[in-house]
């Protein structure tokens, strides 16, 4: 069956995915070129995927500023461990209850879970709650808890994946041999959960580490950017002087010497670099995740 | 009976009630708790009374919204560009799906995959560097592709005739990776035998394509324009205020309801117009999702969500 036209056929699918996968990238590339371009090449000549002057400045600019940068990178992975970490337990606990065989109130919980997707109270109402009477404004909790910390979408992700992976024979046994609820949550039902432990975990975690609105809603104090928030600082002092702008500017004098073109490049390939290194090793459990979602819960 | 054994019951799952605490005071916070504060949008507020005290102001702050030409304006921009946006992504993703979906070898499959979803990996912020990257005035690609062509050169950040497009191409590149996995997901649960059966029939590839993928596609396109729908009220937030550097000469293409509360709130500060934007967004929303399940399960009960 695999004749000549089945591998001509092989051949087309796989240039036009090639070149679908190009348009995908080859933004990135830009952006890593760019990084180490000289900053005076695209101040003269624009972005390049082949700059005449290749250079080291904008790293070696970062290098030397490292105490902000690495400051910032600090907050992020601190927000991400935490929030990661206290939000996938309450996912997988909210989650074991409603696999639960039926009790009072089950079906409360489900839907007071459900309800949240279907409606919210907005912006103006969170925000208020959180900066006027939690008092959040320019606190650490603020990057965790507004908006990231459990989404009921994984908590159906998740109740689906213990009702279809964890036979309720097992954990009616542990319980006939006197386990508590809580051992067999602890000995019997997160062993079993692994795969969709470090699905739900990465969801979770590519929130907080992309996450740039809680940063840009609750945090003013520069000491508690993290990496996104720096980048959009960054861009926002360019968008300043874009506003004001005699095209004559020379965006390098204005920034006291500062390669601010590339650096900016610079530090999102610093942002980015850790979810590059990461995916390759998670994607099995990413698209995994998404494909399970498509299944309603 | 009765009353003895309910209460045996509840001592019974009371494990289970500590179990769901946290989850459920979480919950209770972040989204029941903003919930009453829907009551903001119908007072005049004022911090000192406290939200509780302030007067009633009833629908004064709506009949003033309405009144801007705000209103028309990003309730328009917020639903074209929610529709464009479900038909490009979802005929994308699933050029995508069917492509995967054909291609022999595995490791292809592999490495493909990863680059279609690369993009939904990036942050916004990122995502908006990169745009900038291309499109700025002075500095950008586009540009100066234009200039080696001997074309005038394109000031995006100033003109807003490009952004319909531009955000439409931003918004598929970032989104068609991840969405194509379901639906790849959903053509790989495609019995293999149909496909067998057709060929002994003789069916070409296409028509293959066009009589058993497409068709047996439909539920999970209904599925997902009908969870779309639901959220045709709302806005990625950061596309349409991070990626066009928050332009004020782009505002009549780039704001929506999301933009225009964020701008209300914290830049002006003028919280009854937003809070009022904020509420016509929530119930909005919430009626397009009781309709959009609503009329699925009319027409096809299998798929409503609920």
């Amino acid at each position: 069956m695999v004749g000549k036209q089945e591998r001509r056929y092989q051949r087309m699918i796989t240039v036009v995915l090639a070149l679908i996968s190009l348009i995908m990238v080859i933004p990135l590339v830009l952006l890593v070129v760019a990084s180490f371009t000289s900053n005076n090449e695209i101040v003269l000549h624009g972005y390049s995927f082949f700059p005449k002057e290749l250079s080291l400045e904008a790293y070696r600019y970062i290098w030397n500023e490292r105490a902000q940068v690495f400051h910032a990178y600090g907050i992020t992975i601190l927000v991400t461990a935490i929030g990661t970490t206290i939000g996938v337990m309450m996912t997988l606990l909210y989650a074991y209850v409603l696999a639960h065989e039926k009790f009072p109130g089950k079906t409360f919980l489900a839907f007071y879970l459900f309800f949240t997707m279907l409606f919210n109270g907005g912006l103006v109402p969170t925000y208020i709650m959180y900066t006027r009477y939690l008092h959040m404004k320019n606190t650490i909790p603020a990057l965790i808890i507004p908006g990231l910390l459990m989404s009921a979408f994984n908590v159906i992700l998740t109740r689906t994946y213990i009702q279809s992976n964890v036979p309720a024979a097992l954990s009616e046994a542990a319980k006939i041999d006197g386990a508590t609820e809580f051992q067999v949550f602890r000995k019997v039902v997160l062993p079993m959960c692994k795969p969709i432990i470090a699905t739900v975990g990465l969801f979770a975690g590519l929130g907080y580490w992309n996450d740039w609105t809680n940063g840009l809603y609750y945090i003013t104090d520069t000491n508690k950017f993290s990496i996104q928030q720096l980048l959009n600082n960054m861009i926002k002092n360019i968008e300043f002087l874009s506003k004001n702008a005699n095209s004559n500017i020379n965006l390098a004098s204005v920034g006291g010497g500062i390669p601010q073109e590339t650096v900016r490049m610079a530090i999102a390939i610093v942002g980015l670099l850790p979810i590059l290194i990461v995916f390759p090793f998670v994607q099995k459990y990413f698209v995994k995740g998404i494909s399970i979602g498509a299944v309603k819960g | 009976m009765g009353k003895k054994k309910t209460w045996k019951n509840i001592k019974r799952a009371f494990p289970l009630y500590i179990m769901v605490a946290p989850g459920f005071l979480y919950l209770l916070i972040n989204n029941y708790v903003p919930m009453t504060g829907i009551i903001i949008a119908f007072k005049h507020l004022n911090f000192a009374k406290g939200i509780l005290h302030s007067d009633w102001a009833g629908l004064s702050n709506f009949k003033y919204l309405f009144k801007t030409p705000d209103a028309a304006l990003i309730t328009r921009n917020t639903l074209l560009y929610n529709f464009a946006f479900i038909v490009v992504n979802t005929t994308v993703s699933i050029l995508i799906a069917i492509l995967l979906s054909e291609l022999r070898s595995k490791t292809k499959v592999k490495i493909f995959q990863s680059a279609v979803l690369i993009p939904s990996l990036i942050s916004i912020i990122i995502v908006s560097y990169l745009v900038y990257a291309f499109l700025s005035g002075r500095t950008g690609f586009v540009n100066g592709l234009l200039t080696s062509l001997g074309k005038e050169n394109i000031s995006f950040y100033t003109e807003s005739k490009y952004w319909p497009f531009i955000l439409i191409f931003v918004n598929c590149w970032k989104g068609a990776g991840y969405s194509s996995i379901i639906y790849l997901a959903a053509i790989l649960g495609i019995d293999q035998e149909m496909y067998e059966a057709a060929e002994i029939d003789g069916a070409t590839r296409w028509h293959k394509i066009k009589c058993i993928t497409l068709p047996l596609l439909k539920s999970t396109v209904i599925t997902m324009t009908l969870l779309s729908i639901g959220r045709i009220f709302y806005s990625d937030f950061g596309l349409f205020y991070q990626v066009p550097m928050n332009s004020g000469a782009l505002i009549n293409a780039t704001n929506t309801i999301d933009t225009y509360v964020y701008r209300g709130l914290i830049e002006l500060g003028d919280i009854s117009m937003s809070s009022a934007a904020c509420v016509y967004q929530s119930l909005m929303g919430f009626a397009l999702v009781m309709i959009a399940n609503w009329l699925t399960k009319r027409y096809s009960s299998e798929n409503a969500l609920f």
